[in-house]
């Protein structure tokens, strides 16, 4: 990988950006309205500024909309967790943010978060706490497969991943770090789809070469970069997808399907737009 | 009666010896910093049960898992005949517990099956190391001593059971021949296919028969005191390693008290700080780190579980989750040697970091939580490269230029990329 790629991001012109049916309410909005949301929409840096994360924040929204769950964001009042800023070691500056947040999701007087992020996810669920911010706090893949198992959603009226081969790569933050490895596999299998697991799956997966601060800076020198040796994995079941759950696994993986020239035949999908896509939200 | 006395003497001074370098270890261990792990004690017990007393993360490689299993068992059921032994030797008695009767010959015989099984896993563990050459077991740190001593550790065990067997042979042969002494007493279900090999003299039995004896027992001292210089300390450490391990989410890193302290102070100017930050941010060395990073290391047995699942030793960087804890315990061990010669307050002018583990060590790690799930024992090298990143980071601020980039973008943008927070509720425009 050469320079700065897995960090480039751009903001995407107003105009190219798909429309929206809907308008996406803000926690200052709904506090004006004198209302207060079920569930509050944490988005993250990368659902915020990077353009193929920000299609997967639109496409969380969509699911959220679409099942009539009453949810707000943050919006320009939201900041970095300060997820990269504690695993590179600057714990200062990691607690100014993390209070700052605190304080402001405490005044809205959050009960219930989703991220759609699980380094976000991690974060505010095991290290706000100790800093006086206690949440409900879910992945956004916990909450699709709440709303399968409620039967909210289905895998109907989208495209049809029948007989289509796909496979997931269990992000760290979300699998080893806080033992979520079921709900994402859930989303997948209402899909009738053929699941593959790559040989290194849930407790054992491997890294995407991202975390830790990695995904901001170039890897130290050795024989083969991270994502690589993930991407070369999930080839070797020759599927059609596969399957994310985090932005920065979504930037590593995309870039190593690049690089072995196989985005023709493979797509790197997150969760939520696969589950928007069967549902031809 | 001079054996019996002999006896004594090697038992008090292995046991002494033994109790002394012991002490070392535990001062050295507490040379850390102190750290909160007395509480949940049910949940503790429950995860030393499962991790240490249950092999449960020793499952997910089934052939070294049976292997290890075997001698795991063997350490702690033939452990029970050191018992007799101890007696014998201090009463010159001969199998003391033969009064046991039928349950005897059954414990004897599941010794000498046990003992076989052990023989024959070391033999294996000594192929898979020197012969097939396990990717696992080599790697820069493995090299001189480390695998000096796991061969050690492998032969010593070979020779041990030997000697057991050897003894129950001569023992039984000279049982069949009515020897006085060697009453009748036990199962051999092993040995007793080594009879053919021994001579048929009744003095030659006996030399051969106390020679085992006394080279089994003698031994066993050596071995116990061997421990504390070695990996195998392992079979003793991974008890209270697993007790006193992380309870919390692997993904939760903890947060620094002092830290909150001072940023509280920053945010709101009235708050006085109920107790004063002292000491420095991170570790640099060694007494930095927590009493629980340290016994880590005294706990590795270097099995490299670890290191054969980092993605970033995976991909040929120089980090080495195993080499991060045995740097730790490398160091640890130069300190107290430091203090047994020169005074607690002596200064080498060294430190773990850079002495012993690199920058580009630490910054190669993904924090991917992959050693610590691998580790058979509940070892987290992750904490300590945490520790010595924030050092790096908060005391000298140094770490790689576009670390620095993403923190300052954090300080200024609250988010890592160079892009204003006016901006980030751009991507729902359009709607």
């Amino acid at each position: 990988m050469q320079g700065n790629e897995r960090s480039t991001i751009h903001i995407t012109p107003n105009a190219i950006l798909k429309e929206m049916e809907f308008k996406v309410p803000t926690m200052a909005e709904l506090v004006a309205a004198g209302e207060e949301p079920e569930i509050l929409f944490w988005v993250g840096c990368a659902g915020s500024y990077d353009e193929r994360a920000q299609k997967i924040t639109r496409d969380i929204c969509k699911i959220l909309h679409h099942v009539g769950l009453k949810y707000a964001v943050l919006g320009t009042e939201e900041s970095c967790t300060g997820d990269p800023a504690k695993r590179a070691g600057n714990e200062f500056l990691f607690q100014m943010q993390a209070m700052t947040n605190i304080e402001v999701l405490n005044a809205y007087n959050i009960k219930k978060i989703v991220t759609g992020c699980p380094h976000c996810f991690n974060t505010i669920k095991n290290e706000y706490p100790g800093l006086g911010g206690t949440y409900e706090v879910i992945h956004h893949s916990q909450l699709i497969q709440d709303l399968i198992n409620q039967g909210k959603l289905k895998a109907e009226g989208g495209e049809s991943f029948k007989g289509k081969k796909i496979t997931y790569h269990d992000p760290c933050y979300l699998g080893r770090a806080n033992g979520v490895y079921e709900a994402p596999r859930k989303a997948l299998e209402v899909l009738d789809a053929e699941l593959v697991e790559m040989k290194r799956c849930k407790a054992n997966g491997l890294c995407c070469g991202a975390g830790g601060a990695q995904m901001f800076k170039e890897p130290e020198k050795g024989d083969k970069d991270i994502n690589i040796e993930r991407v070369e994995e999930a080839l070797l079941i020759e599927p059609h997808f596969i399957a994310a759950g985090c932005p920065f696994c979504m930037t590593m993986l995309n870039d190593g399907v690049k690089l072995k020239d196989k985005e023709q035949e493979v797509k790197v999908l997150d969760i939520a737009e696969i589950t928007v896509r069967a549902n031809g939200l | 009666m001079i054996s019996q006395i002999l006896f004594i003497i090697l038992a008090i001074t292995g046991t002494a010896l033994f109790t002394y370098n012991v002490r070392k270890v535990i001062r050295n261990i507490k040379l850390g910093k102190a750290t909160n792990r007395s509480d949940k004690p049910q949940e503790r017990l429950i995860t030393m049960l499962k991790v240490a007393f249950g092999q449960t993360k020793m499952a997910v490689r089934p052939v070294p898992f049976l292997l290890h299993l075997v001698v795991y068992l063997g350490f702690v059921i033939i452990n029970l005949e050191v018992l007799e032994i101890i007696i014998d030797g201090v009463f010159g008695t001969h199998r003391v517990f033969v009064g046991l009767g039928g349950f005897y010959n059954f414990l004897i015989g599941s010794f000498e099956l046990l003992a076989a099984g052990v023989w024959l896993a070391c033999a294996v563990f000594l192929i898979r190391r020197n012969i097939l050459k396990l990717k696992r077991f080599s790697g820069v740190e493995m090299k001189s001593w480390p695998k000096s001593d796991a061969n050690l550790i492998l032969i010593t065990e070979i020779l041990l059971m030997s000697a057991f067997l050897m003894m129950n042979a001569a023992d039984a042969k000279l049982q069949a021949l009515s020897v006085a002494h060697y009453t009748p007493a036990g199962a051999f279900p092993v040995s007793t296919w080594l009879q053919s090999l021994l001579p048929n003299q009744v003095s030659s039995l006996i030399f051969i028969e106390r020679f085992c004896w006394w080279f089994h027992i003698i031994g066993i001292f050596g071995f116990l005191n061997y421990l504390p210089y070695s990996k195998h300390f392992h079979i003793m450490l991974a008890f209270p390693n697993t007790y006193f391990s992380k309870l919390q989410p692997k993904g939760e890193f903890s947060n620094m008290a002092s830290v909150t302290n001072e940023v509280k102070a920053m945010l709101d100017p009235s708050f006085a700080p109920t107790q004063t930050t002292s000491g420095k941010f991170g570790a640099k060395d060694i007494n930095d780190l927590t009493w629980v990073n340290l016994l880590n290391a005294y706990t590795c047995t270097e099995c490299g579980r670890c290191t054969s699942v980092c993605p970033a030793n995976l991909t040929g960087k120089l980090l080495s989750p195993r080499k991060i804890m045995m740097d730790t315990r490398d160091r640890m061990e130069e300190v107290g040697k430091n203090i047994d010669q020169h005074g607690a307050d002596h200064q080498d002018g060294k430190s773990l970091l850079d002495d012993y583990i690199s920058r580009e060590e630490i910054w190669a790690c993904t924090s991917c939580n992959a050693c610590t799930e691998a580790c058979p024992v509940n070892i987290d090298p992750l904490e300590i490269i945490t520790e010595l990143r924030r050092y790096a980071v908060m005391e000298e601020s140094v770490a790689p230029a576009s670390i620095n980039a993403m923190l300052g973008n954090i300080e200024n943008n609250g988010a890592p990329w160079k892009y204003s927070p006016a901006d980030r509720f751009n991507w729902s425009e359009g709607s």
